[in-house]
Parts: structure tokens; C-alpha cells; sequence
């Protein structure tokens, strides 16, 4: 049965209000969303970052599911120690309950201080699903550049300078790079698009095996937008193909949301700060390779899934 | 109970398949290479019920063992060396997390230079981790004290890490008194965890942000918790010598009560010494040992009721502190003594860095020096210089 808005207005919130992220966090929404998706039996382990930080402050808990914070670049692998327990004690008959096992991470503790402990929690084979909030940058230490952080770019270590405008290199297909390792589900999804972002936890979690997600995650404060805008522009990344809607399911790709009309990326670029230096002139040629690029991604993306690849 | 010859390696890896710990994590790694590859073997034969996580890095290990603890789970790995010291993060973590993990450390060098045998670099750049750490003089007690270990974790609710010399003791054949399966498992008792992350009907946060106003509080607690380990490990320890005949202690003395010239050793040498001291006693040397056993929590008053009566100390270091000072076990043998109306006169003694061999004629040696008070700040043993 699809998700439905009258079903999740009735559906506990288990990522609960009073939790300190800003105002327009598009993170927040995101936990929101998958946590009314897997319910009341799940386990949650969070890498270090924004919404481990905004949400477990001692004495205070956002959380009202079992969770576990280590450290910064081992979320997958502490998780892993979690399911790990949890097979051994069912098979001893401690436990009855079925239980989802979830870590998020951000960009940073996933696509790149983690991906080691990442890499190895899908290799391994574990029954579990890593969630990652992309936002794009280290947004928790003050927007420092990271290999999500998209082309072009401003970040504080990637600076739009005199002489280097911005980031200058292409982010990190992360996405393909998890499929690589042959697990039975990944997918890319954004809050704009709620049905769709909860269809592919839902998904996921019926799935054993190891599962990753990408989450499209609008930052105000690092993309620097109002804070009124979040799902807007998390809406024009999709409608734009700067980040689009796909599964992979048992090396299958599908992309789950095709827009009608495809809009010009620079109606998603001209939204937020990090982008503005790139309406100059002598700028233009990045917004130019950036559009080849998303076509060439999109092109491929088209082509995987006509040929049931 | 059963005699059988076998390295600390393998006797540590048949202590964990007596423990029948519920999770492994663990990576390979020379020389503690052994206990993993032995203990996958029990696990692939199903000698075990463990769920082994054969992770790929030792962060990773650690890592996966702090879940697994945190979930409730009795958890065991074991490293050494560069592996302990790429775990450094988490070793902190799992020790501020108060979860009781138990470690099996084979002693080896840290690089650089690149080294595979055996020094203590690797566990003192750990000492203050919040890990209670047990020295093995020989496999016997290595094996014995990673059984005596999870009743220790699981009372005092910090990890511990049980040494052994690398190559010295971990491929080097003993005699090993083994105990019986049942009889293990009587005495560790059912497991106890300070949380249950599984239980899903009472959820709790576990590892939340601390600020200024409650950091301390949690540091205070963990810092009360190794107060508290030295009677825990004294009352294990007495515990499994009642049932099973060996005894052990914070601290080993011998032949020091009417020394006047003491070494302090930890680990394997104190064998070499031991050999050394009785034939010097028989030249008519008032000489003696203090062996170091339990390192964390660190035992000061038993050390100084020890030490106290000594004319000269020599404390033989086998890691660099690399601080122009001295080494970390002299350091805190000074420390203890310091206060004492006659303190000894202590010197650092540095040896047997990346694996070089310490003799009895060193040792020998050694006594001399301390005797004719022929020392420099820092001496080191059988080095050219």
C-alpha cells in the first residue's frame, strides 16, 4: 500500500521536537520522514556530525528509539557490532522482536571520513541500512568543502577567490560507488519528494542485507538561502536532474521520478549563495560544465535503466 | 583440568573459545595474528556461538565491538601494535562508554622505524585511556587472566586489555595448565551489561553530547570506576585461586624483602630476572624484583609498601617515553615513591626496544651499575651508541 499523508498524520513521531538544529534544517525533515517510515523497532546509530550533535544534548534526547553515537567515522561499523549482537542474542532466544538496524551519517562522515568502515559494513553483508544527509559540505564545523560538495561551489576551504572560483572538482558518485559492492538495495532520494523518499526506506527495510541511501539535504545556513526554502530548492534539484531520483535494486537501476519539464539548473543555483559567484562572466564556463556534466549523468542514468542494467 | 603445550597466542585464543563471547570483531595483525585466525576456526567449525565480525581495519573493530557491548552482547577482540594504536579514538570511547570489552594485546614495537616484535610502545601510548591493563609474565597467565578479565570488566564496567610479549611469549611453546570448559564458564557467570540498546520498548541514548555542565560529571564517574578496579581484580584474582591454585596479585615481589637493590620489570623479562636474582643471591647479592602486573589501574601503595625498604631502584622501561625524562613505568614508579622520608634512589633503565633480547648477563649488568650508582639520567640497556 503507498505512503499516505493521512496515514502519517497518525503516525508517532519517534524523532522528536525540542531538538536544536536551525531553523530551515533540511536534515531534520529527512530524519523525520524515515523514522516515520521504520517505526518503533529500529535502532539508530549516528555517525558524529549536525544532527548527532542538535539532537542528544545531555540530559535531553530527541530520539525515542534506541540510539548509539561513537564516534565521527565508524557509524557503519559500530551498527555493525549492533546487528552483530542482536543475531547472536536472538539465536539465543533473548530477543523476540524483529528490529530495523539504521546509522545516518552526513556527507562528510560517509562520503568521506567513513567510507572505509562504510565500505566494509556493506561488504560485509550485514542486515542493516546507512541513511546519508548529503548537504554537501562539513557543515557541523562551519561549511568546509567535502567529495559531495558539488562543482563550483563556495565552501570555507573551498573558497570563491580572486583566483580559484569555488570548488573545482566533481563530487563523488557515491551512489555507484555502494552499488559496486553488489548490495541488494541503494537509492537516491530528497524530502521535497516525501512519498518517494519513504517508499525506498520502506523498501529497504524489507529488503535483508546490507542498504544505502543518499539524501539530498538543503543546508540554509551552508548553501545560504532563507530559511523558508528548504524543500523548495530540494524540489528544483530534482526538476533541475542536479540530483535525480533513482534505485538500484539488485544492480538494477530505476530511476523512480522523471519530471515532465525539465527547469534550467541555474533556477536551482541562482537560489543559494554558494553558487552566486558563478554569474559573472568570467565565470559562466562552470555553470557550462556543470550542465554538461548533470546531461552526461543523466544521459547514463537513462541508458543503465532502458537496458535493465 | 588438562596439561597441554601451547604458545600465549594459542592459549589466549582457547580462553576465548572456553568465554564462547557472543561477538568478535577483530582484524589480523603480526604477532597477535594467531589468536584471530585460531578463534575464526572455532567459529567456522562451530565450537562457538560467536557472531565474528571480520572487519577491515582494527578502528573498525573496536568500533563494531563498542555496538556490540552497547547492545548487551559479551564482546572479546584482540590486536597489537600499530593495530592498537589506529583503535586509539575508540579505546577512549569505549572506555568513557564504561563498556566492558576484553582485549587480548600481544606487546609489540610501534613504528617508525617498522618493527614486528616485541616492546611496549603499543599498550603505554594507551595507558590512560580508561582501560585496565593486566601484563602476562607467560602464557599461563595470559591465559588466565583474559578469563579472570571478563569478570572484571563486567563488574567494575571498563574494557581490559590483557598483555603478552610478542614472539617471546606468543610463539614461544609453554606448558599451560588449561581449565575445564564447564568450570570456565562457572566461574566468568552469566554476562552484565550496563545497557541494553535492544531493547526497544525502554529506548535509550547512549554516547549523547556532554557540554561544560555535564562532561565532567561522566569523566568523574569513569575515573571512580578505575578507583574502585584494584580490589575488583584482587577479589577475582582470589576467587580463581581458591578454585583453580594460581594465584596472582597487583603486583608480583620477589625476593625483595631484604634487597637492597630492586629492578622493576613488566612482562616476560621478570622470568630472566627471576633466573638472574636467584643466582646472584647465591653470590651472596641482596638483590630482588618487583613485577608490575596490573599496570591500570596503577597500584602506587602497593608498589611503595614494596620498594620502600630498597636502597637503589632500577625501573627497566621497555618503551622510549621519547620525553627525555625517563620511561613511563620509572615515572610512576617515582611518582608512588615520592614523599617517602628514606626514598630510594630510582634510576630509568631503557631495553629490549623492537625485540632485542635481554640476558641475564644484562641484567647482571644492570644490578651493577645500580649498586655502584654508575648510571646516567637515562640508561639504556645493550644499545650501540
Amino acid at each position: 500500500m503507498p505512503i499516505d499523508l493521512k496515514t502519517i498524520a497518525k503516525t508517532e513521531q519517534l524523532f522528536t521536537p525540542g531538538h536544536r538544529a536551525c531553523a530551515g534544517c533540511g536534515a531534520t525533515i529527512i530524519l523525520r520522514q524515515v523514522m516515520e517510515t521504520a517505526g518503533k523497532n529500529t535502532v539508530v546509530c549516528f555517525a558524529t556530525g549536525c544532527m548527532e550533535v542538535v539532537s542528544t544534548i545531555f540530559p535531553y534526547t530527541a530520539w525515542d528509539v534506541p540510539y548509539l553515537h561513537v564516534a565521527f567515522e565508524n557509524a557503519a561499523a559500530a551498527l555493525s557490532g549492533v546487528e552483530k549482537a542482536y543475531v547472536a542474542l536472538k539465536k539465543k532466544g533473548e530477543i523476540k522482536e524483529d528490529i530495523n538496524f539504521i546509522a545516518f551519517g552526513g556527507d562528510g562522515g560517509t562520503y568521506d571520513i567513513g567510507l572505509q568502515a562504510l565500505s566494509g559494513a556493506m561488504e560485509r553483508g550485514h542486515n542493516l541500512l546507512y541513511i546519508c544527509y548529503d548537504n554537501g559540505a562539513y557543515m557541523n564545523t562551519g561549511i568546509q568543502r567535502s567529495s559531495a560538495t558539488p562543482f563550483g561551489a563556495h565552501t570555507t576551504t573551498s573558497p570563491a577567490g580572486k583566483k580559484i572560483p569555488g570548488k573545482l572538482q566533481w563530487r563523488k558518485e557515491l551512489t555507484e560507488i555502494i552499488a559496486s559492492h553488489n548490495v541488494p538495495y541503494v537509492a537516491q532520494a530528497s524530502p521535497s519528494h516525501w512519498q518517494d523518499l519513504m517508499e525506498k526506506v520502506k523498501k529497504a527495510l524489507s529488503i535483508k542485507g546490507p542498504k544505502f541511501m543518499t539524501i539530498l539535504s538543503p543546508c540554509p545556513v551552508g548553501w545560504y538561502y532563507p530559511t523558508n526554502e528548504t524543500i523548495k530548492i530540494a524540489k528544483l534539484a530534482v526538476e533541475t536532474k542536479f540530483w535525480p531520483l533513482y534505485e538500484i535494486e539488485n544492480g538494477v537501476h530505476r530511476i523512480t521520478v522523471k519530471p515532465r519539464k525539465f527547469k534550467p539548473v541555474e533556477d536551482f543555483l541562482k537560489m543559494q549563495g554558494r553558487f552566486k559567484h558563478l554569474f559573472t562572466d568570467e565565470n559562466k564556463w562552470i555553470i557550462d560544465k556543470l550542465k554538461e556534466e548533470i546531461d552526461r549523468r543523466w544521459e547514463r542514468l537513462l541508458k543503465l535503466e532502458e537496458a535493465g542494467l | 583440568m588438562k596439561i597441554v603445550a601451547k604458545t600465549a597466542n594459542e592459549a589466549m585464543a582457547e580462553a576465548m573459545r572456553q568465554i564462547n563471547p557472543d561477538v568478535v570483531a577483530a582484524y589480523p595483525i603480526t604477532p597477535a595474528t594467531e589468536i584471530v585466525q585460531i578463534f575464526s576456526s572455532f567459529v567456522h567449525d562451530g565450537l562457538v556461538d560467536t557472531e565474528f565480525i571480520a572487519v577491515e581495519s582494527e578502528h573498525s573493530a573496536m568500533s563494531a565491538c563498542i555496538g556490540a557491548a552497547a547492545a548487551g552482547a559479551r564482546v572479546m577482540t584482540s590486536t597489537s601494535s600499530q593495530g592498537l594504536a589506529l583503535m586509539d579514538e575508540v579505546l577512549y570511547i569505549a572506555a568513557g562508554l564504561r563498556l566492558p570489552i576484553v582485549l587480548c594485546e600481544i606487546n609489540r614495537a610501534l613504528s617508525s622505524p617498522i618493527n614486528i616484535h616485541c616492546d611496549h610502545s603499543d599498550t603505554m601510548n594507551v595507558r590512560d585511556s580508561g582501560w585496565i591493563q593486566i601484563y602476562s609474565e607467560d602464557s599461563q597467565e595470559a591465559y588466565d587472566s583474559v578469563i579472570q578479565a571478563i569478570r572484571i570488566a563486567e563488574e567494575v564496567f571498563l574494557p581490559v586489555m590483557v598483555t603478552a610479549d610478542g614472539f617471546i611469549l606468543s610463539h614461544a611453546m609453554q606448558r599451560i595448565e588449561i581449565l575445564d570448559d564447564e568450570d570456565v564458564q562457572k566461574f566468568i557467570g552469566k554476562r552484565r551489561s550496563p545497557y541494553n540498546l535492544l531493547d526497544v520498548k525502554n529506548p535509550k541514548t547512549i554516547g549523547p553530547l556532554d557540554l561544560q555542565d555535564y562532561y565532567f560529571e561522566h569523566k568523574y564517574q569513569e575515573a571512580q570506576g578505575m578507583m574502585g578496579a584494584s580490589n575488583v581484580i584482587l577479589n577475582v584474582a582470589k576467587e580463581f585461586g581458591e578454585k583453580f591454585g594460581r594465584y596472582y596479585g597487583l603486583i608480583e615481589e620477589y625476593k625483595l624483602e631484604d634487597a637492597d637493590y630492586a629492578i622493576v620489570v613488566i612482562g616476560s623479562t621478570a622470568g630472566t630476572a627471576k633466573e638472574t636474582i636467584d643466582e646472584m643471591r647465591e653470590k651472596g647479592e641482596k638483590v630482588g624484583l618487583l613485577r608490575v602486573r596490573v599496570f591500570r589501574p596503577f597500584p602506587a601503595e602497593e608498589i611503595r609498601n614494596a620498594l620502600r625498604n630498597c636502597k637503589k631502584i632500577g625501573v627497566l622501561d621497555r618503551a622510549e617515553g621519547l620525553n627525555a625524562f625517563g620511561g613511563p613505568l620509572y615515572m610512576e614508579i617515582k611518582a608512588a615513591l615520592y614523599g617517602d622520608k628514606n626514598l630510594p634512589e630510582i634510576f630509568s633503565f631503557i631495553y629490549g626496544l623492537g625485540g632485542r633480547d635481554i640476558k641475564p648477563h644484562d641484567i647482571e649488568e644492570t644490578f651493577k651499575k645500580i649498586k655502584d650508582g654508575n648510571v646516567e639520567k637515562i640508561n639504556y640497556i645493550g644499545v650501540r651508541i
